[in-house]
């Protein structure tokens, strides 16, 4: 069985198709890249697979069973950019929220949910600040404050929104060792992600996306310039392998 | 008809369409609720001025108020570029609470001159008529008509010079930007046309109406056409149309006219919801129908031509695998399905799918768009 | 009148603590309520919410024939509700934008609301006296039924609040996420806007239509100055929305000629003044204070690691320089030097200046960090 399997996703919004009829299947333990370029519904495919927009066609499957039925199974990482990093709260209530879900309606987070939260701010490096209101984070950790909250949902599949996009090499490198670690423990990972050159150093598969599945598989098979040619277009010169 | 009530439907109609010209600026440029704020504040304005000059007929009241006006606009972007609080708090800061100095101002020390605080609210429009411009024995006509007149050339003049400003400062501010344009001029120039208009109409019909002409039917216009021109024309339209609807709804039910114009605004503007040609809910509804169909026939296409001619074809285009995998119920794929047999993109043969040419074109085209 | 007068008043005075308590109990409602919509980015939305409701006091009064506290109070509740439920619709449906759909719905509601009650008035049956209350609020003429009422209705809206507090948050901070949970992040909208309706409704009798909004987001804008947790904003923007409730309250039932309303929100507005200016970290006077430290110690240090590269660059250790040639390399050195020697960081040597030893070490400690 799957760690995700999806199979003819459709998706538009209003009149303008952003997925067409996309099947993925991710193996269970995989690191996996989406890449693609802007507007190519990556993020809509993640979005759809949790549910957040509703698709016009085909399912998603989260270890054979459809995800509203396996959210204890599932971790999610928004773009760092979706929340208002303003908001009146602490790292340690956000990591919190990773719990919500666990601990179910109307109670309140309890000792055990803070320890895992620690926990899990210890694994990205910042056990230290836990107390420490969200506006006086850097980007970078800003980034991994959201990790740690998906990592306290103790999930086997992490579905992260652009985890690279905009950190520091400090960052980068926590992140990476923490991909690694996920792995370890037989995890699965669904990352979207824009640098092109560190695709085949952090991913183990990469599919390639542009409103249709271009590719996907294993880096080594499936990272070509040609398949990159056909996901990116004419601007396949920028984006080579080497490229930035 | 008597003349005043003629007057009266005409002093509607003026203050209709003064109201309408910046205020379609204001809907397109995402400020409507500066409206709010400033139709609310220039009350301390007029307060201010009448007890400066003690007379509520002094046009050095028009001046006071619009200028408070303005300021209302420069406190509520100081108060956002502060950073503590973001732009609708600090809008909904400054003016309650200079309209609140205003209203105390009125209730404390000037009750029972010609301002009081119903006059604020609802306007005066049925009384209007007997406030005359009199010069040298010549009887000018209603006195806020005159003004409203003046107003309404203003707006006219200012949108025809500095046109191209405010037209591409409104679309592309960047481009603005570029061209050595200030946004920054043309918004205060904005502002000030809003603010006098404000402050002329706010006598006639008061601030919650000032509102309601200045934003809803503009944004009326705004589900009809794209073109400023004609925007602005049916702003316009819609805005006169709603002071002279207004003004018989009040008749009959003997109610407040500035309230019937503003709720006539709001008839049109659900008029407008519902029955746009292109927009409008049920034309929306009844495109989508046939885009659904239109759409899961390409979705159709592209399916059968992702799989066509890979080992998993056979089962990939039985018409019963669209039940499993597209998640279609049976009897819509089965139109679906028929649909698309009619425009000659599939043919079925033995319970199986194949895409014509049209059909492999179809699904080609719209993948790659 | 001063404090002692005013707490003897407070609780010898029936009326007055009538007056005290139902404002104290609108202002934590509203203040705390208040504050999610201010962090949602949806202040205005009270502003809305609070002018729709008027129409639906004005109908229930029709309708009712009764001017029961709970019959007008639902009834605005009833308005205020459908003028949120009409926002969301045409900003969901139309490409109308928030700020023009909230403008719309606050003017064309009030505007109804003017036609209604100018209706009711000049009905010969007229029995309506006190529904014009509910435009600027008169906090005198609450009755002990309006203070049940509110306090009721306060108290259940607190109550579910902080029932669901965390599922609150999760809606305010990051509703994808909290969908992805599996919590109906719609229904919480829809919930938390019905707590709002709630948290405004009664408010209106005290402090009127035109000006609760201001209740809605000045406590919770001040609150969330002074602190960083979301349930100390929420508690505090709570004191605040009571402590502005009962003094404006106070002072408008024993002053004369003082508006409720506006005496409340001028309350509320100085509140949040005082916290814009001296909250500590956030207010702009501690901003400041902070920035002149700053540019203060990178002055100083300037002057100190010039003297430092200079000594270096001479064999003769510990050899003195000017003024000028310092002031060369960086300006204003003439006052630094003065406060560093105060620091006994350097010492004159005639009429130059050289490091002492300390401030050597001081320098080359900042050198090799």
């Amino acid at each position: 069985m799957n760690a995700i399997e999806v199979t003819d996703m459709t998706v538009a919004y209003g009149e303008k198709p952003v997925l067409w009829d996309v099947d993925l299947e991710v193996r269970k333990g995989v690191l996996m890249a989406i890449v693609g370029p802007n507007g190519a519904g990556k993020t809509t495919l993640i979005r759809a697979v949790l549910g957040l927009v509703k698709p016009a066609a085909g399912q998603a499957l989260v270890h054979g069973r459809p995800y509203a039925a396996q959210r204890s199974l599932v971790a999610y990482v928004p773009q760092r950019g979706s929340v208002d990093w303003d908001f009146p709260t602490s790292v340690l209530d956000v990591v919190l929220m990773g719990r919500y879900g666990r601990i179910g309606w109307v109670r309140r987070p309890g000792k055990v949910d803070r320890e895992a939260a620690r926990e899990a701010l210890a694994q990205v490096g910042m056990a230290d600040l836990a107390g420490r209101q969200i506006s006086q984070l850097s980007g970078g950790q800003q980034q991994r404050v959201f990790l740690a909250r998906a990592l306290v949902q103790h999930a086997e599949v992490y579905f992260m929104d652009e985890p690279f996009q905009g950190v520091d090499a400090t960052t980068e490198k926590a992140i990476v060792e923490l991909l690694r670690a996920l792995r370890e423990q037989g995890k699965t990972v669904v990352a979207v992600h824009h640098d092109l050159q560190t695709v085949p150093e952090y991913f183990d598969e990469v599919t390639l996306l542009n409103v249709r599945r271009i590719a996907s598989g294993a880096v080594d098979e499936v990272f070509t310039e040609e398949n990159l040619r056909r996901t990116y277009g004419g601007r396949a010169a920028l984006f080579g392998r080497n490229g930035a | 008809m008597t003349s005043g009530q003629i007057e009266i439907q005409l002093i509607a109609v003026v203050v209709a369409v003064a109201c309408a010209l910046p205020g379609t600026f204001l809907v397109l440029r995402r400020l409507a609720l500066v409206s709010d704020a400033i139709s609310h504040s220039i009350l301390l304005g007029i307060v201010l001025g009448f007890f400066v000059t003690g007379d509520v007929t002094s046009p050095l009241l028009l001046v006071g108020a619009a200028a408070v006006g303005l300021l209302t606009v420069v406190l509520v972007s100081t108060l956002e570029r502060t950073g503590l609080v973001r732009e609708d708090a600090a809008i909904g800061l400054v003016f309650p609470a200079l309209f609140s100095i205003g209203v105390i101002l009125i209730s404390r020390y000037a009750d029972g001159v010609h301002l009081d605080i119903d006059a604020v609210l609802l306007g005066e429009l049925a009384f209007a008529p007997f406030d005359r411009l009199v010069f040298w024995g010549w009887d000018f006509g209603p006195v806020s008509l005159v003004v409203m007149s003046i107003v309404l050339g203003l707006n006219v003049a200012a949108i025809a010079v500095f046109w191209k400003e405010l037209k591409l400062s409104t679309f592309d501010p960047a481009l603005a930007v570029a061209l050595g344009f200030t946004p920054a001029l043309v918004q205060y120039g904005l502002m000030s046309l809003v603010s006098l208009t404000a402050v002329g109409a706010f006598d006639a019909v008061g601030s919650i109406l000032v509102v309601a002409l200045m934003i809803a039917p503009p944004a009326t216009a705004y589900l009809l056409t794209d073109s400023l021109p004609r925007l602005l024309a049916l702003a316009a339209a819609i805005g006169a149309a709603s002071g002279i609807a207004g003004y018989w709804l009040a008749y009959f039910l003997d109610a407040s006219i500035a309230g019937s114009m503003a709720s006539m605004t709001g008839v049109f503007f659900v008029l407008g919801w519902l029955l746009a040609p292109e927009r409008g809910l049920v034309a929306a509804a009844r495109r989508r129908a046939r885009q659904r169909l239109e759409f899961a026939q390409t979705m159709l296409a592209i399916h059968l031509a992702n799989h066509e001619g890979k080992p998993e074809a056979e089962v990939e285009s039985r018409v019963e695998h669209l039940h499993g995998h597209l998640r279609w119920e049976a009897d819509f794929a089965e139109r679906i399905v028929r649909g698309a047999e009619r425009r000659g993109l599939v043919v079925e043969r033995v319970g199986s799918l194949e895409l014509t040419d049209a059909g492999r074109t179809l699904a080609a085209d719209a993948v790659s768009r | 009148m001063s404090g002692d007068l005013l707490a003897i008043g407070l609780f010898s005075d029936y009326t007055l603590r009538t007056v005290a308590l139902g404002s104290a109990a609108l202002g934590i409602t509203s203040g705390a309520l208040g504050t999610f919509a201010v962090l949602r980015r949806q202040s205005l939305l009270g502003d809305a919410i609070s002018h729709a409701a008027l129409p639906g006091v004005a109908l229930a009064f029709l309708l009712t024939g009764s001017k029961a506290p709970l019959a007008l109070v639902v009834g605005a509740a009833l308005a205020g509700f459908v003028g949120t439920l009409v926002v969301m619709g045409v900003t969901r449906t139309t490409r109308i934008k928030y700020d023009s759909a909230l403008g719309i719905v606050l003017s064309v509601f009030f505007g109804f609301g003017l036609v209604l009650l100018t209706f009711i008035q000049r009905r010969p049956d007229a029995t309506q006296a006190g529904l014009d209350r509910f435009l600027f609020g008169q906090a005198a003429a609450l009755l002990r039924r309006d203070l049940v009422t509110q306090a009721v209705l306060g108290a259940v809206a607190l109550a579910a609040m902080l029932l669901v507090w965390k599922e609150l948050k999760l809606l305010s901070f990051d509703p994808d996420f909290g969908q992805s949970l599996g919590f109906p992040m719609r229904a919480l909208d829809v919930l938390l806007t019905s707590l709002l309706v709630t948290a405004i409704v009664i408010g209106l009798q005290t402090v009127g239509v035109v000006l609760m909004a201001a209740m809605v987001i000045a406590p919770a804008a001040a609150a969330r100055q002074w602190t960083d947790r979301l349930g100390l904003v929420a508690l505090v923007a709570g004191l605040f929305g009571a402590a502005a409730g009962v003094i404006g309250a106070v002072v408008s039932a024993e002053a004369e000629r003082l508006p409720t309303g506006p005496t409340i929100v001028l309350c509320a507005s100085a509140i949040v003044l005082v916290s814009l200016l001296f909250a500590p970290r956030r207010g702009l006077l501690w901003r400041e204070a902070r920035g002149r430290r700053d540019r203060r110690r990178l002055r100083l240090a300037a002057v100190l690691e010039d003297l430092w590269t200079l000594e270096r660059q001479h064999v003769d250790g510990a050899h003195a320089h000017s003024a000028a040639v310092l002031a060369v390399m960086s300006g204003g050195a003439e006052r630094s030097l003065a406060e560093l020697e105060q620091q006994g960081l350097v010492r004159r040597v005639g009429d130059e200046w050289a490091l002492t030893d300390r401030g050597r070490a001081e320098a080359a400690g900042r050198e090799s960090r």
